[in-house]
C-alpha cells in the first residue's frame, strides 16, 4: 500500500505539474512537450488505478496523434510568440482568482461526492481472471456497440472537416488530365501545315 | 494513508482548474487554449475512470473512450481552423477573429 501511495503522488505531482508548465510555458513547443509529459503521467493514474487498457489508448493516440499534430501545427506556422504573450500579466490576476474559487469550490464537491456519494466506503475493483482489455470488450461490442459506431462516425467526420479546410487548389499549376490524355485522336492531336520552302514556320 | 477516490477526484479538480487558468491567461494564443481544452478533457477522463474503478462497473471506460474519441477530433478541426486562420491573416492571434464577421 505504501508503494502505491508514493506512487500515487509522484505521478499525480507530474501530472500536475507538466499541466502548469503546459499553460506557462514561454515557448509553445515547450507547452507541447509537457502537455506529452502530462498524458504520459496520467496513463500512469490509470494503470495505478487498474485501467490499463484505457492507459495504453491515452499513450497511443495522445503522445502519438494529437501532440505530433499539435508540433506539426506549432513548428509550421511562423508566430511571433512573444506578442501573442501580451495579456499574460494583465489577464493572471482575474485568473488566479476564478482560478482559486473553482479549485476550492471543485475539491470540496469531490470530497463531499467520495465520502458520501454512491461510491463511498468502496474498494477499488480487486484484479480478477478477466483481464481490464477483455472487460472492456465485453460490453463495448455488446451493450455500446451503438456508441462504437458514433465514435467511429465521429472520427470519420472530423477527419473530413479536416481535410476540406486545409485543402488548398492552387491556382497556375499545371496537373496531368489522364481523361483528356487518353481522349486525344489523332484528328485532336495533330495538324498537317503546308510549309513554302525557304520560309519556316510562324505561329 | 491508503490512496483513494478522493485523491483522485482532487487530483482530477486541480487538472481542471489549471486548464481553465491555461483559458484565461493565454487568451490570445489559441494553440495553448488547444492545449488547455485538451487538460480539461484529461482531467475529466481521471473522473470518469475513478468512478469507473470505485463502482466497479466498467461503463466509465466506455465513456472515457468516447470522450478520447471526441478529444482527438476536436484537435484535428481545431488545428485545421487555426492553420487556414493563419493562411488568410498571418497570424494566430485570436482577438482579432471578429474582424471576420459577416
Amino acid at each position: 500500500m505504501a508503494l502505491q501511495a508514493i506512487a500515487f503522488y509522484i505521478l499525480a505531482a507530474a501530472t500536475l505539474g507538466a499541466g502548469l508548465l503546459v499553460i506557462s510555458a514561454k515557448n509553445p513547443v515547450h507547452s507541447v512537450l509537457f502537455l506529452i509529459a502530462a498524458f504520459f503521467a496520467a496513463a500512469g493514474l490509470f494503470v495505478l488505478l487498474g485501467a490499463e487498457f484505457l492507459a495504453m489508448i491515452l499513450v497511443v493516440v495522445y503522445v502519438g496523434a494529437v501532440a505530433v499534430l499539435f508540433l506539426f501545427v506549432v513548428m509550421m506556422l511562423d508566430i511571433d510568440f512573444a506578442a501573442l504573450r501580451a495579456g499574460f500579466s494583465r489577464y493572471l490576476p482575474i485568473g488566479a482568482v476564478v482560478a482559486t474559487i473553482l479549485v476550492v469550490e471543485m475539491v470540496a464537491v469531490s470530497v463531499g461526492v467520495a465520502e458520501r456519494g454512491a461510491a463511498a466506503g468502496a474498494v477499488p475493483l480487486a484484479p480478477t481472471s478477466v483481464t481490464n482489455a477483455e472487460a472492456i470488450g465485453r460490453v463495448l461490442y455488446t451493450d455500446y456497440v451503438y456508441f462504437f459506431q458514433a465514435a467511429g462516425m465521429i472520427l470519420l467526420v472530423a477527419m473530413i472537416g479536416a481535410i476540406v479546410l486545409t485543402l488548398r487548389h492552387r491556382t497556375g499549376v499545371r496537373r496531368q488530365s489522364v481523361v483528356d490524355q487518353t481522349a486525344r485522336t489523332p484528328a485532336t492531336g495533330m495538324r498537317l501545315v503546308q510549309i513554302k520552302s525557304g520560309e519556316g514556320l510562324v505561329e | 494513508m491508503t490512496i483513494g477516490l478522493t485523491h483522485y477526484l482532487t487530483v482530477a479538480a486541480i487538472l481542471f482548474t489549471i486548464g481553465v487558468l491555461g483559458i484565461f491567461i493565454n487568451r490570445k494564443n489559441v494553440i495553448v487554449i488547444l492545449m488547455s481544452i485538451e487538460l480539461i478533457l484529461l482531467a475529466v477522463n481521471i473522473n470518469l475512470v475513478a468512478f469507473s474503478v470505485y463502482l466497479h462497473q466498467v461503463t466509465g471506460q466506455i465513456y472515457a473512450m468516447v470522450v478520447l474519441t471526441v478529444a482527438a477530433a476536436e484537435a484535428a478541426v481545431g488545428l485545421a481552423i487555426l492553420v487556414t486562420y493563419f493562411r488568410n491573416r498571418g497570424d494566430i492571434a485570436v482577438d482579432g477573429a471578429n474582424v471576420m464577421k459577416g
